[in-house]
C-alpha cells in the first residue's frame, strides 16, 4: 500500500526552544533534500537510519537559510510511523517553524490529518494496543500538538504528580494493612492525626489538578470560535483565508444543530473549531439565519467570538447590537478592509479587558497579527503550558474527581471517630482511581511494600 | 488391604487439612471415598504452630463452617485458648484466633473421618497416578498395587521429594520425622509443572524450663461462641500464651552464624514465604531491629512441649540453643526439637481450573499446600472445593466456583489460578477487594445456601441460618422506620452516652448510626431487650455500616459485570490486537470472563478493552449470520 508523504509540526504550543516538524513517507528524504543543506555534505537519501544530520533549510526558490536545524534520519520500517520518518529539529520560534512546514508542503508533502502520524503507525503495526487508549485519543485528537500532550502527559509532570499521590496515600494504606493483617506482630498502629495530614494535603493537591483539566482540554479538544459580524463585512474571506492557508484539516465534524457545522483550523498548534453556520460562507449572518436568540446561544457556546467589522463604513445599529451582546465575551475585533479609506476612528469602539483589536485587511494583509492574537487570548487565562502538569482527558479528570471524593469519605470517617477498615475503603478507592490512570494495580503493591517495610512471620 | 477390582468414586491422596475435608465432602456427599495416607498417626497433623484463625484465616475457617466442612468443629471441640483480635481495626477485620490442642486435634479428626460413611482411611504411600489418555483412573501404591477411582484428589501438602534442613545436616524426610513422598513427587512432573517452595519451623522447648514469670502472659478472652456457627459454647478453661523478645545478643548469636543456616549456605533452593520470615531472615533484612516478638505457645494439655512462634531457624541446632539461651526468661531453657526449614514440591497452579481441577485431566484435583499455598485454613478450604467438585464432575453437576465477591475462599483460588504464586500463598485480608462484605459473622449468610446444594448443609441447619437472618433483616428494617422525636427524655438518654441532642425526628437507626451509641445504649428507645448478643452484635454492624457496605455492594456489582462476560469459548490466538504478553498469558490461564482476564498480570486496560470489543464483534457477527 502506497502511502504519500505527510508533514506536520508535532511540538505543543508555548514550548520554548526547539520545534519540529515531522515528515513521513515513501518520499520524505527526496523532499527534504529539496531544502535541507548538510553542512558535511551529502544526502538524506543517503544517510542511513538512526542518525541525525546538522545543516540548513533553504527556500528552494531564494536559496536563503530560513533556519538552522538538525536532521533526524529514521528509515521505514523502524520508525514511530513504521514509515520513512524525516525530523526537523529548528528553534527558531513558531514563525520560522510554520515557514518550515510551508516550505515542506510546497515540495511535495501533504498536511498531515488530525493523529495522520499514529494512525499510520497503528496501521503498520508500530503500536502494539497497550498504546491503545493513547491511540483512541490521538486519532481523535485534532492537531498534532496536542497529539503531543496526549502521548507526553503519561510519561510528563501527570505521571509524576499522579506518582506522588500514590506513594503517599500507599505508605499509609501499607501501614494500616500490616497493622490489620498481621494484628500479633508489633507493627505500630497509624496515628490518626498522621493519616489526617495526609489525607487532606493529597486531597487539596488532586483538586488543584482537577483545576487544570479545563486547560488541558482546549489543546486537546480546542476552542470553539463564532465568526460574526453584519453582512458584507468580510466574515467569509477570513474563513477562507483560515482555510486556504492550509492549515485546515479535513475532518468536518457536524454540530450540534444541523444548522452548524465545524471546520477545525490549526492555528499555532492550537485547535480552532470554527462554528460555521454555513451562512459565513453564503453571505448570510448568523443573526439573520438563524435569530438573535440562537446566535446568542452559539455566542455562549463559543470560548471566542470573532467579530468583523468594516472599516471602510459607518458603523451601524446592527455593528452596535453584535458588539452589546458579546460585551464581556473573550472576543476578538477584526477592523477589516483598511485598505480603503476609514469611515470611523478606532476610539468609537469599546475595549474591555476581554476584547482585544485587530486591524487588517483580509484583501491583502497578513493573517498572522490575527492569529497571534487569538493565540493570546486563548492561552491568555491559562494556568499551565504543556510541559507542566496537564489533566486533558475526561476520563482522567473524572478519574482523579472520584479519588478526590473517595479521600473526602476517608476523611469524614476518621472525623466520625470510626474504625480504621472503614478508612481503609476510602483510601483504597482513591488509590485503584488513581491507578485507573497510570494502569497499576494497588493490592499486589500494597502486599510487596508490606513485606519490604516490616518484619511479619511467625 | 486393597482388593482386587476394588473401585471408589474418589481416592484422596493425603489426609492432612485439604485431604482430610476432601474426603468427607466426597463421602457426605454421598460417594465412595478412599483417603490414604502415609501414616495414619499424622491425621490432620499441625506441624508448625496448632494456631487457627486470625485475619481473613478465621474467616477462611467460617466459609469453611458454613459450606458443611469439619475444621471450625475440629478447633471448636479442641481449643485451649481463644482470643478476638483487631477488636477496635472494624466489623470487616475482627479477627478469631485459636490454639489447639494439637493431639486432640488430629484425633477428633481421625475418629470423624473412622465415623463417616462411605469413607476408608488406609495406610498406603502413593507413587503414581494411573491416568489413561485424559482421564485419571486411579493410583498406584508402594507395593506395586492398583487402585481405581474415578476421580483422583492430590493434597499432599509438603512432603513431595520434601527435604529438611537444619544447619549442614540435610534429611530426605517430611515434617516432623514423617515419610516423604519422593516417587510421587517424581512422577506428577509428567503430569503438571512443578515448583520447588520451602517453609520452616521454630525449635520447641520444654515449658518448665522456662521461667514464665519473666515473660508477659497473654491469657485468652472467654467467647461464648466459637469458629463454626453450630457451636453453643466452647471450652472455658483456657492455657494462656508468654510474650517474649530477641534482644541484641540473640542477633549477634545469628548473625554470627548466618553462614552456617541452611537458607543462606545455598543448600536451598526453593522459594519461602515473606510473611514467614525465619529468624536469620529477620536479623539479615532488619539489622536496625533490637529486638522480635517470640510467643511462647503450649502444644496441648497434656505435655510441656512448647511451640517459640517467631523464631523459625535452620540455624545447626546448638546455635538455636544458643539462640533460645540469650532471651530473657530462657537462660536455663530446655530445647526438645530443634527448628528446621524443609523443602518441598508443590505444583503452578495455573495448571488449574477455578474448580481446582487440573486443566486436561478428566477427574484430576489437587487441594492445599501442594497448590502452593501455606496455612492449614487455606488447604482446608480448598480440600472441600476440590472434593465436592470432583464428585460434582462425576454426577454431571456444575462445578461451585465463588466468586470474589463472595468469600475468601474465592478469592484464594482466583488469585491462585489466575496470577500463580512465587511464594507459599497466605491469605489476608488486604487480598480480598470486598472485605467489608466478606466479614466473619456473615458467612453463613453468604455460603449456606451453597453447602445445602453441595448436600453438605442439612436442611434443619439451614433453616436456622435463613431464619436467623430474617429476624437480623426485620430487626434492621424495624430499626430503620421506628422515629424518635427530641425530646427531654431521649436527649437525657444521649447525653449519658455523650452524644448530641436531637433537633429534629430521626430512626433509632440514624442514632445507632452515630459512633458513640451502640444497639444495648438505645434499647429504652427500641424496647428490643430480648433480642441476643449475636444478633444485636449482627444488627449493629449492618446498620452503622450500611453507607459503607451498599458502597462496596455497588463496586461488587460493577465488577460483576466483567465476571459475567464469559471468554470460556474465545480462543485467544483469534483475537487481533493484544500484546504479546497478554496473549500468552491469557492463553496459559484461559480465563473464564473478562473480570478473571483484567487480573491477570501482563494483561492491560487495553487489553482488557479489546477483548470487549472483540466479544463484542463477535455477538453482532454471530446475529448477522442468524438473520
Ligand atoms: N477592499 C477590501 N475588500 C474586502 C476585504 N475583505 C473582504 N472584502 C470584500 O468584501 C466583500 C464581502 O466579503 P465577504 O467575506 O463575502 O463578507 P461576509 O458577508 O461578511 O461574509 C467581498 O466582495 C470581499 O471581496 C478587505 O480587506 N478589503
Amino acid at each position: 500500500m502506497h502511502q504519500d508523504t505527510i508533514a506536520a509540526v508535532a511540538t505543543a504550543v508555548g514550548e520554548a526552544g526547539i520545534a519540529i516538524v515531522r515528515v513521513s513517507g515513501g518520499d520524505a528524504y527526496q523532499i527534504g533534500d529539496r531544502l535541507f543543506s548538510p553542512v558535511k555534505g551529502g544526502t538524506l537519501q543517503d544517510t542511513p537510519g538512526y542518525r541525525i544530520r546538522y545543516g540548513h533549510i533553504r527556500d528552494p526558490e531564494s536559496g536563503k537559510a530560513v533556519d538552522e536545524v538538525l536532521a533526524a534520519v529514521m528509515r521505514a520500517p523502524r520508525s514511530f510511523t513504521g514509515e520513512n520518518v524525516l525530523e526537523i529539529h529548528c528553534h527558531g520560534g513558531p514563525k520560522v517553524t510554520q515557514r518550515i512546514l510551508e516550505l515542506f508542503l510546497q515540495s511535495g508533502a501533504r498536511m498531515a490529518e488530525a493523529g495522520e502520524f499514529t494512525k499510520r503507525a497503528f496501521i503498520n503495526g508500530r503500536l502494539d494496543l497497550s498504546q491503545a487508549e493513547a491511540v483512541i485519543d490521538v486519532v481523535r485528537s485534532r492537531t498534532d500538538s496536542s497529539l503531543d500532550v496526549a502521548v507526553q502527559q503519561l510519561e510528563g509532570s501527570l505521571r509524576r504528580r499522579i506518582d506522588s499521590f500514590r506513594e503517599r496515600l500507599l505508605d499509609l494504606v501499607v501501614r494500616v494493612e500490616a497493622s490489620i493483617d498481621f494484628p500479633e506482630e508489633d507493627i505500630p498502629d497509624v496515628e490518626l492525626g498522621e493519616m489526617q495530614t495526609i489525607i487532606s494535603s493529597v486531597r487539596s493537591e488532586i483538586q488543584q489538578l482537577i483545576d487544570t483539566a479545563d486547560d488541558g482540554k482546549i489543546l486537546r479538544e480546542g476552542f470553539k470560535t463564532v465568526i460574526t459580524g453584519k453582512p458584507n463585512v468580510g466574515k467569509s474571506s477570513l474563513l477562507n483565508r483560515l482555510l486556504d492557508e492550509k492549515r485546515a484539516l479535513v475532518t468536518e465534524v457536524p454540530g450540534t444543530t444541523r444548522d452548524v457545522i465545524e471546520e477545525v483550523v490549526n492555528v499555532r498548534g492550537i485547535p480552532m473549531r470554527v462554528l460555521d453556520t454555513a451562512g459565513i460562507r453564503s453571505t448570510t449572518d448568523v443573526v439573520e439565519r438563524l435569530g438573535v436568540e440562537r446566535a446568542r446561544d452559539l455566542w455562549r457556546e463559543a470560548d471566542i467570538i470573532i467579530h468583523v467589522l468594516d472599516a471602510s463604513i459607518p458603523l451601524t445599529e446592527e455593528d452596535w447590537d453584535i458588539l452589546d451582546a458579546t460585551e464581556n465575551h473573550k472576543r476578538v475585533i477584526v477592523v477589516n478592509k483598511i485598505d480603503l479609506p476609514r469611515s470611523w476612528p478606532l476610539e468609537d469602539l469599546p475595549l474591555d479587558s476581554s476584547t482585544k483589536l485587530v486591524e487588517m485587511s483580509l484583501l491583502e494583509g497578513n493573517l498572522e497579527p490575527l492569529l497571534d492574537t487569538i493565540v493570546q487570548l486563548v492561552h491568555g487565562g491559562m494556568r499551565l503550558r504543556t510541559e507542566e502538569a496537564l489533566v486533558t482527558r475526561t476520563r482522567h479528570k473524572q478519574a482523579l474527581a472520584e479519588a478526590e471524593d473517595d479521600l473526602r469519605q476517608a476523611q469524614q470517617t476518621l472525623d466520625d471517630g470510626l474504625p480504621v477498615d472503614l478508612i481503609a475503603v476510602g483510601l483504597q478507592g482513591a488509590l485503584e482511581h488513581l491507578g485507573e490512570i497510570t494502569g497499576e494495580t494497588v493490592r499486589d503493591t500494597v502486599l510487596e511494600r508490606i513485606f519490604a517495610q516490616f518484619c511479619i512471620g511467625k | 488391604m486393597f482388593p482386587k477390582n476394588e473401585h471408589y468414586n474418589m481416592i484422596v491422596v493425603g489426609a492432612g487439612h485439604a485431604g482430610s475435608e476432601a474426603a468427607l465432602a466426597g463421602a457426605r456427599m454421598g460417594a465412595r471415598v478412599l483417603l490414604l495416607t502415609t501414616t495414619l498417626d499424622a491425621v490432620a497433623l499441625m506441624p508448625c504452630n496448632p494456631s487457627v484463625g486470625g485475619p481473613a484465616k478465621a474467616n477462611l475457617v467460617r466459609e469453611i463452617d458454613a459450606l458443611g466442612g469439619e475444621m471450625a468443629k475440629n478447633v471448636d471441640a479442641t481449643l485451649m485458648q481463644l482470643r478476638m483480635l483487631n477488636t477496635r481495626k472494624g466489623p470487616a477485620v475482627r479477627a478469631l484466633r485459636a490454639q489447639s490442642d494439637r493431639k486432640l486435634y488430629q484425633q477428633r479428626m481421625k475418629l470423624t473421618l473412622e465415623s463417616t460413611d462411605n469413607l476408608y482411611v488406609k495406610e498406603a504411600l502413593v507413587t503414581d497416578l494411573l491416568v489413561q489418555g485424559s482421564s485419571v483412573r486411579g493410583v498406584k501404591v508402594a507395593d506395586g498395587s492398583e487402585i481405581f477411582g474415578d476421580t483422583v484428589v492430590l493434597a499432599t501438602g509438603t512432603y513431595l521429594r520434601a527435604v529438611i534442613y537444619i544447619g549442614d545436616y540435610r534429611d530426605s524426610s517430611g515434617p516432623q520425622g514423617l515419610k516423604p513422598a519422593n516417587a510421587l513427587g517424581e512422577n506428577l512432573g509428567k503430569y503438571v509443572a512443578t515448583a520447588r517452595f520451602k517453609t520452616g519451623t521454630p525449635p520447641r522447648v520444654h515449658l518448665r524450663s522456662v521461667d514464665v514469670s519473666q515473660l508477659d502472659i497473654q491469657p485468652g478472652n472467654f467467647f461464648k461462641g466459637g469458629f463454626s456457627f453450630e457451636t453453643a459454647s466452647v471450652e472455658s478453661r483456657q492455657l494462656p500464651c508468654w510474650l517474649a523478645y530477641t534482644n541484641e545478643e540473640t542477633h549477634r548469636i545469628v548473625a554470627e552464624n548466618l553462614d552456617k543456616a541452611a537458607i543462606f549456605t545455598g543448600a536451598i533452593s526453593g522459594t519461602g514465604p515473606r510473611y514467614c520470615p525465619s529468624i536469620e531472615s529477620k536479623v539479615a533484612q532488619f539489622p536496625d531491629r533490637r529486638g522480635h516478638q517470640v510467643f511462647l505457645e503450649p502444644e496441648g494439655w497434656n505435655t510441656y512441649e512448647g511451640y517459640l512462634s517467631g523464631l523459625s531457624s535452620s540455624l545447626p541446632a546448638p546455635v538455636q540453643l544458643r539462640i533460645l539461651q540469650s532471651m530473657k526468661g530462657f537462660e536455663d531453657c530446655e530445647m526438645l526439637r530443634p527448628g528446621y526449614a524443609i523443602e518441598y514440591d508443590c505444583i503452578d497452579p495455573l495448571a488449574l481450573h477455578p474448580t481446582l481441577q487440573v486443566k486436561g485431566f478428566q477427574g484430576l484435583y489437587c487441594a492445599g499446600q501442594v497448590n502452593g499455598t501455606s496455612g492449614y485454613e487455606e488447604a482446608a478450604g480448598q480440600g472441600l472445593l476440590a472434593g465436592a467438585n470432583a464428585i460434582r464432575e462425576l454426577r454431571g453437576q456444575e462445578p461451585v466456583v465463588l466468586r470474589r465477591s463472595q468469600a475468601y475462599l474465592g478469592v484464594l483460588i482466583d488469585d491462585l489460578v489466575t496470577k500463580g504464586t512465587n511464594e507459599p500463598y497466605r491469605m489476608m485480608t488486604s487480598r480480598a477487594e470486598h472485605r467489608l462484605v466478606l466479614r466473619l459473622d456473615n458467612a453463613d449468610r453468604r455460603l449456606a445456601h451453597i453447602g445445602r446444594e453441595l448436600g453438605l448443609v442439612s436442611e434443619q441447619r439451614y433453616d436456622r441460618c435463613a431464619k436467623k437472618w430474617s429476624a437480623i433483616e426485620r430487626l434492621c428494617s424495624s430499626l430503620e422506620s421506628q422515629q424518635v422525636r427530641p425530646g427531654r427524655e431521649t436527649n437525657e438518654l444521649l447525653q449519658r452516652s455523650g452524644s448530641a441532642p436531637l433537633q429534629r425526628p430521626a430512626s433509632v437507626a440514624d442514632l445507632l448510626r452515630r459512633p458513640e451509641l451502640d444497639f444495648w445504649s438505645l434499647a429504652p428507645l427500641h424496647g428490643q431487650y430480648e433480642v441476643e448478643q449475636q444478633t444485636a452484635e449482627q444488627v449493629e454492624v449492618e446498620i452503622k455500616y450500611s453507607g459503607y457496605i451498599e458502597k462496596q455492594q455497588r463496586a461488587i456489582d460493577r465488577m460483576e459485570r466483567m465476571e459475567n462476560r464469559s471468554l470460556e469459548d474465545v480462543d485467544f490466538a483469534d483475537v487481533r490486537g493484544l500484546s504479546r504478553e497478554a496473549q500468552e498469558k491469557l492463553q496459559q490461564v484461559r480465563p473464564r470472563s473478562v473480570g478473571q482476564a483484567s487480573r491477570i498480570a501482563g494483561v492491560s486496560p487495553a487489553d482488557v478493552n479489546v477483548l470487549l470489543v472483540y466479544l463484542a464483534q463477535r455477538s453482532k457477527r454471530r446475529s448477522y449470520s442468524e438473520q
